[in-house]
């Protein structure tokens, strides 16, 4: 257990100096010593967080989860405009952004109702909630137009897949997303009728001693999918942003636009790929310090390791990130409650949809949607928040034992 | 039922990082564009150009230096938002000539000579005048910059064909060079001097790297300047030219066509190399090469014709000197031998009719250097006639080709021509199997015939009986850099097959000519004892080319000449004239003799 935590603190240490170091002075009127400042103020948030009993959590799940939903509601109407999105809450010089903290309570909740005796993942009424305490945040912050975080409560249905739900509604998801892609790829879509057309017909074909329920669900997948290529159209040029459709055209076409809204990516691909093997070296990076990459304090920091890093700091960086998440899975496996493996499930996913979709996005195989990576971008509500989510687990994970001498 | 969900997770987590950690390796170790492209993004490279060596005379004086000149260069790929109106008013172009210009750069990046990245020269050559105004507002056209680089400016038109002249660096030499020094743009010596002495000259490039952001600004040198090199001049020349002689020979050649050139004999220096005509370097440099080039090159009386190496002329009588050292080597004939003027086989002129050899020589009498000839050719060492010949003039040409002839003596220029010293392997394919012998060919004897010589050859042939037996290469540059010596082939003596008791005669001889014989009315000093020898070479229908070599004093001497005038009679008259006046300018510094110089420049020779 202590050995646990001294990983965990020796972990945090290294990603916050791996942080540190690409910034060369720690003035509070830079970047780079804010970030000292986030630091800091996030080991006294450890500490209280490691101090307050673990029971406050369970306790204040819906309360703290209610809090940021009312701070979320307001963020639209009194929140300051950032880069576009209305997203943060001012207090005095500095700034938070509520859906940030969203994650963590939201894990709380969703952790809290699915640890209630007698929840059933089964249970389409169980379910509903469940799926409710995550929508709501999700529609919040959809209403502050910041996609990119919203984005990241989908994978809570990696949760609740290891709670039992079935993977249907991820394999669904899946192949949502990939007919999504394919449509705006393939120019004539009779051509992707046809394919689920007789993909369905086959499936029919091979199924069709076995129950009508079966049938039913395939032909209602197979419905779903046409009925996605059938909306592609309206919600790519009429629920996106017109920069969110440049950004998903330049993924699918990376020379479309180098100086447009391929920029980022173009730029922050540059700079990695300048990296070579071990890179150019602590303040070497040309690109980075240059600032040919924009936001590469923030969503794009992964260009600075990859271009003063090369290779192997990538490959570092990405263990580390490996080590972390199966430390968290491996913690939350050893949870004696639902309430917390369910929560430790959270984090570990959480974390893994950032780093999954902010390296992706720098490195060209994803949209450029606003995701820090956790540890390593600038920011104090992402810095407190990914904190909070790890450290909460701790904490529940240390006193592990009292909830068996409680039962 | 939940079983295994968690390796699943687990094995999603591991999936994506390790697509992330391939998808990395693909772009940061196999692909290389990247490092080129981030190089390109955050490093501007900045050539140093150095300064071209420049060239003196053997004097001191200023003959070639440079000019500052400016390019305007453009970055295609930094190009933003140009305004053209603006342009167009800065530059004072018209909208019709910006819209060429970049068809022009277009049109390079098609074929591959200009990339968008690279800086490319859109407008060459501004002048000061342009440069004040457009200095103060460049900083409006991003993509744009002006860089610096010298041009040439010629203190004197003199030598122009000696000297050579510099252009932008064609694309066969681009493609050809084996070092990868030049680029697209660079300036490179295109003949001449400027051409031979161009890896000297040209000095080396230094490069600047500069880092700046994504808006154009410069921050500063990359790494602190650590990849930056200085640009190193190149080295200066000191010429061998007298200036004051060379303006002098060519105030002399002024309306004719052909050469003088003057050599110090003891050291091979080159003290004037006329080519009339000439041309004004001045004109292929600047913004009008291009137009004046087309020009020059079309004139019909070829001034970028370097003469002096490049006219294959028949040498006339002047080779009977060289015939009769090689005789008396050969021992056919000694001083003393008379022959007698048999005019049925070949014609003479002047009234002699036995001479030894120094009145042979003074008298230029042909049927003597006939016999002579006759006597190497079939010293009856073979059965026939045929083989008698062949033998002889294998002998024969061994020792002509020692004074130089027949073969590139290897001044320090570009494209020296060989000339011809017919050979038997020669006269079997004139003949084309045909059997030949002496009576065949004999009209080599006097220069005429199939030798050929270039002017060159002939001032190197005065200076090498000036020696009394050798020669040093004639050359025009006598230090590189600060080195005080020439380049080393141009130190060596090369000694011909003759003894030199044998040239004493020869010298003798030619003391003769000019005092007796037929160039005692134009080239005989009062001061000076002139050694020499004319040559009248036969050009039917045209009038005949007039030849004169001579050297000065005769003892010690000092200057060795070889003028050859085109179309203008007999060697006495023009060349006689010419090239003693140039005597005079050098060992006197002016002529006494006025009327000579009147009648060289009045031009009329008949």
């Amino acid at each position: 257990m202590i050995y646990g935590f001294m990983v965990f603190w020796g972990w945090l240490n290294i990603y916050s100096a791996t942080y540190d170091e690409h910034q060369s002075i720690f003035d509070f009127s830079i970047n780079s010593g804010r970030q000292l400042m986030f630091i800091v103020t996030s080991v006294f948030l450890i500490l209280a967080i490691l101090i307050i009993d673990m029971r406050f959590y369970e306790a204040f799940a819906y309360i703290i989860y209610g809090l940021i939903m009312f701070l979320l509601l307001l963020v639209p109407f009194i929140g300051k405009e950032v880069g576009g999105n209305r997203s943060w809450l001012g207090f005095g010089s500095f700034g938070v952004q509520p859906s940030e903290f969203a994650k963590f309570a939201t894990a709380l909740a969703v952790a809290k109702f699915m640890g209630t005796i007698g929840f059933r993942m089964d249970n389409i009424r169980n379910q509903a909630a469940v799926f409710a305490l995550i929508g709501g945040p999700i529609l919040l912050i959809l209403m502050q137009k910041d996609y990119g975080t919203a984005m990241v409560f989908l994978v809570f249905l990696l949760v609740l897949y290891r709670e039992g739900m079935s993977p249907f509604l991820l394999l669904v998801g899946l192949g949502v997303a990939v007919i999504f892609i394919l449509t705006l790829l393939v120019e004539n879509n009779w051509y992707l009728f046809g394919a689920i057309g007789a993909a369905w017909a086959m499936t029919i074909f091979m199924n069709r001693r076995k129950k009508i329920k079966r049938l039913i669900v395939i032909t209602v997948g197979a419905a779903v999918l046409v009925v996605t290529i059938l909306s592609v159209e309206f919600i790519f040029s009429n629920l996106l942003e017109p920069h969110h459709q440049r950004r998903v055209m330049v993924l699918l076409n990376p020379d479309l636009d180098q100086l447009g809204a391929g920029y980022h990516v173009y730029q922050s691909k540059v700079a990695i790929g300048s990296g070579g093997v071990i890179g150019k070296g602590f303040l070497k990076g040309t690109q980075t310090k240059l600032k040919f990459v924009p936001e590469q304090y923030t969503d794009f920091i992964f260009c600075t390791i990859g271009e003063e890093y090369g290779w192997l700091g990538s490959l570092i960086m990405v263990g580390l990130f490996m080590a972390l998440l199966f430390r968290v899975v491996f913690l939350a496996e050893r949870q004696k409650n639902r309430f917390a493996r369910v929560y430790g499930y959270s984090v570990a996913c959480i974390f893994f949809f950032h780093f999954a979709t902010n390296i992706a996005m720098t490195i060209g195989l994803f949209p450029v949607i606003g995701i820090p990576l956790p540890f390593f971008s600038y920011g104090g509500s992402s810095l407190w928040a990914f904190t909070a989510l790890l450290f909460i687990l701790l904490k529940l994970d240390a006193h592990r034992m009292h909830v068996l001498q409680r039962l | 039922m939940n079983e295994g969900r968690k390796e699943i997770i687990q094995f999603v987590f591991v999936l994506i990082g390790f697509v992330f950690l391939v998808k990395l390796f693909f772009i940061q170790i196999i692909e290389d564009s990247y490092k080129n492209l981030a190089d390109v993004n955050a490093i501007r490279k900045e050539v140093q150009y150095p300064i071209r060596g420049i060239i003196k005379d053997r004097n001191g004086k200023l003959i070639v230096y440079n000019n500052p000149e400016f390019d305007l260069m453009i970055i295609l790929r930094e190009v933003k938002n140009l305004d053209s109106a603006r342009f167009c008013q800065v530059f004072e172009i018209s909208q019709d000539q910006l819209r060429a210009l970049f068809k022009g750069f277009h049109t390079e990046i098609r074929n591959r000579k200009a990339n968008e990245l690279q800086p490319y020269p859109f407008i060459r050559q501004l002048s000061n005048y342009d440069l004040a105004r457009i200095q103060d507002n460049i900083d409006e056209f991003r993509g744009f910059f002006i860089q610096v680089r010298t041009t040439r400016a010629y203190a004197s038109t003199a030598a122009a064909n000696a000297i050579g002249y510099v252009s932008e660096i064609s694309k066969r030499q681009l493609d050809n060079q084996k070092e990868h020094f030049y680029r697209q743009g660079d300036y490179i010596g295109k003949s001449g001097i400027e051409a031979y002495y161009e890896q000297y000259l040209r000095g080396t490039r230094g490069v600047k790297y500069l880092m700046r952001n994504k808006d154009g600004v410069i921050k500063g040198a990359y790494e602190e300047g650590k990849y930056d090199t200085l640009s190193v001049p190149g080295q200066d020349l000191t010429s061998t030219i007298d200036l004051t002689l060379q303006e002098y020979g060519e105030f002399l050649m002024k309306g004719k066509a052909g050469s003088i050139i003057a050599i110090e004999p003891s050291s091979g220096e080159i003290l004037a190399m006329v080519s009339g005509p000439s041309y004004d370097p001045n004109l292929l440099t600047g913004k009008n090469y291009s137009e004046n080039f087309v020009l020059i090159s079309n004139d019909s009386l070829k001034p970028l014709f370097n003469r002096p190496l490049m006219a294959q002329y028949r040498p006339g009588s002047i080779f009977k000197v060289a015939q009769a050292m090689v005789a008396l080597q050969e021992g056919v004939i000694t001083p003393e031998t008379r022959i007698r003027c048999d005019r049925s086989i070949i014609n003479c002129h002047g009234a002699h009719t036995n001479e030894d050899l120094r009145g042979a020589i003074t008298n230029s009498c042909n049927p003597y250097f006939r016999e002579v000839l006759r006597r190497m050719l079939q010293k009856g060492k073979a059965n026939n006639p045929f083989d008698d010949t062949r033998i002889g003039l294998e002998e024969w040409d061994k020792h002509i080709m020692s004074f130089g002839f027949g073969k590139r003596l290897g001044i320090d220029l570009p494209n020296e021509k060989r000339g011809l010293v017919p050979s038997p392997a020669y006269y079997d394919r004139a003949y084309t199997g045909r059997p030949w012998k002496f009576s065949n060919i004999y009209s080599i004897a006097i220069g005429e015939g199939e030798n050929l010589v270039v002017p060159l050859q002939m001032a190197n042939f005065a200076a090498t009986i000036a020696n009394k037996g050798y020669y040093i290469t004639p050359h025009l540059i006598k230090s590189i850099g600060n080195s005080g010596v020439p380049l080393p082939q141009y130190t060596e003596r090369h000694y011909t097959t003759i003894d030199s008791a044998n040239f004493r005669i020869a010298a003798d001889a030619m003391r003769q000519v000019v005092e007796s014989g037929t160039a005692q009315y134009r080239a005989k000093l009062k001061d000076i004892v002139v050694c020499g020898k004319t040559g009248t070479v036969q050009n039917e229908p045209k009038s005949d080319h007039s030849v004169f070599i001579a050297f000065a004093p005769r003892v010690n001497p000092k200057i060795a000449v070889s003028v050859y005038v085109e179309y203008s009679g007999q060697g006495g008259r023009a060349a006689a004239s010419i090239a003693s006046l140039m005597i005079e300018k050098y060992l006197l510094g002016g002529t006494q003799r006025p009327n000579i110089e009147d009648y060289v420049l009045k031009g009329k020779f008949e």
